[in-house]
């Protein structure tokens, strides 16, 4: 069991199986789909609620989305444990700012790939809110109900990530090599 | 019923929220799909990593979600959805998944195992979702609710029982992931 669990990586086919079997858990326990991007709304509310109590509450879109510690929220927090307990025991676990790829392509230096990451975050969460969910609320957890909006959804969330992506990497798969 | 009790007991789902939580991120993070080269790779068409979980975790959840709302046990959580929501915030979420080179998930998992620009871009996505939050008032009137789609999911859409919309759904599934394995990516 431990050489499992230590082993740096598993087959995606493995971790996405595995996946599928926590979305059953989500509806069966909890009545709910897994996503990650209500939490964010959420913690966004509890921000707002620090600085005005009265505007945060007046506001409808946190009616909706309740700023409190909950079942989703707690998704989020359990992640971050997750991810960091599968990397320490992996092996894998090294703390750096710059991803090598990124580093590679543009720029060693930390502020660049902080701000290109405070960005691309902003229009993420932006975007995901917009669209009523992210990669896994829409991406896995919708797509699986066969619910139209998340195949949609999904379709959109690579299209314009595709585009995007080859505006700043250069379209490699066009070139042919 | 005790499914009842548990799913009603809000201490109770906030211990599961974490279990759930802490499983799925050793998943994304077992996956590699919280490393920012995968998926930049994915939206670049040169590793399939991405592609591979996501189909693998549909195809697995799909079938015991249909299996088990048959047999009454769950009930299904779509939303609807419309041009202006869906589609608009779809590009934006792309684009803004290309700039981060993380999701709202993996950007936590890769927080997790080291990555601090994924906790910077954590606090970009807080940010963006509030910036929603207050543009939201204006958005419901003019934009949110543009060109709503006919049906919440496929089989209503369709007229069709899920059962089949399931299986086809399915085999297109293994089709993509054999023809995905046999040419290598």
């Amino acid at each position: 069991m431990f050489t499992w669990l230590s082993m740096a990586t598993w087959s995606p086919y493995v971790v996405g199986a595995g996946i599928g079997v926590l979305v059953w858990v989500a509806f069966l326990l909890s009545d709910r789909p897994l996503g990650a991007s209500t939490a964010y709304a959420k913690t966004a509310g509890m921000v707002e609620l620090a600085v005005s109590k009265k505007k945060a509450t007046a506001m409808p879109y946190y009616r909706k989305f309740t700023p409190t510690v909950d079942w989703q929220w707690m998704i989020v927090v359990g992640i971050i444990i997750g991810g960091f307990l599968s990397a320490w025991i992996g092996g894998t676990f090294s703390v750096f700012i710059v991803p090598p790829l990124f580093a590679g392509v543009f720029s060693a230096d930390p502020p660049l790939r902080i701000a290109v990451a405070l960005i691309g975050g902003i229009l993420m969460g932006l975007g995901a809110r917009w669209a009523g969910g992210c990669t896994s609320g829409h991406g896995i957890s919708g797509t699986l109900q066969l619910s139209v909006a998340s195949w949609i959804a999904v379709i959109c969330f690579f299209a314009g990530g595709i585009l995007v992506a080859g505006m700043i990497f250069g379209f490699p798969f066009l070139s042919g090599g | 019923m005790a499914l009842e009790k548990i799913r009603s007991n809000s201490h109770v789902q906030i211990v599961l929220g974490l279990l759930i939580g802490i499983a799925f991120g050793f998943l994304l993070q077992k996956g590699e799909v919280t490393e920012y080269g995968v998926i930049i790779g994915q939206l670049l068409l040169s590793d399939f990593t991405v592609v591979k979980v996501m189909l693998s975790a549909i195809l697995v959840g799909m079938i015991g979600v249909h299996v088990m709302k048959a047999k009454g046990l769950v009930r299904l959580h779509c939303k609807a959805g419309s041009i202006g929501a869906t589609v608009v915030g779809g590009l934006i979420f792309g684009a803004g998944f290309a700039v981060l080179g993380y999701c709202p998930g993996t950007a936590a998992g890769a927080f997790g195992s080291g990555a601090l620009d994924a906790a910077v871009g954590m606090a970009g996505i807080v940010i963006g979702a509030g910036l929603f939050a207050r543009l939201f008032p204006y958005l419901e009137r003019k934009i949110l609710n543009k060109g709503v789609f006919p049906a919440e999911t496929i089989p209503d859409m369709l007229g069709v029982r899920p059962a089949w919309v399931v299986v086809v759904v399915g085999i297109f599934i293994v089709g993509v992931l054999t023809v995905l394995a046999e040419l290598g990516l």
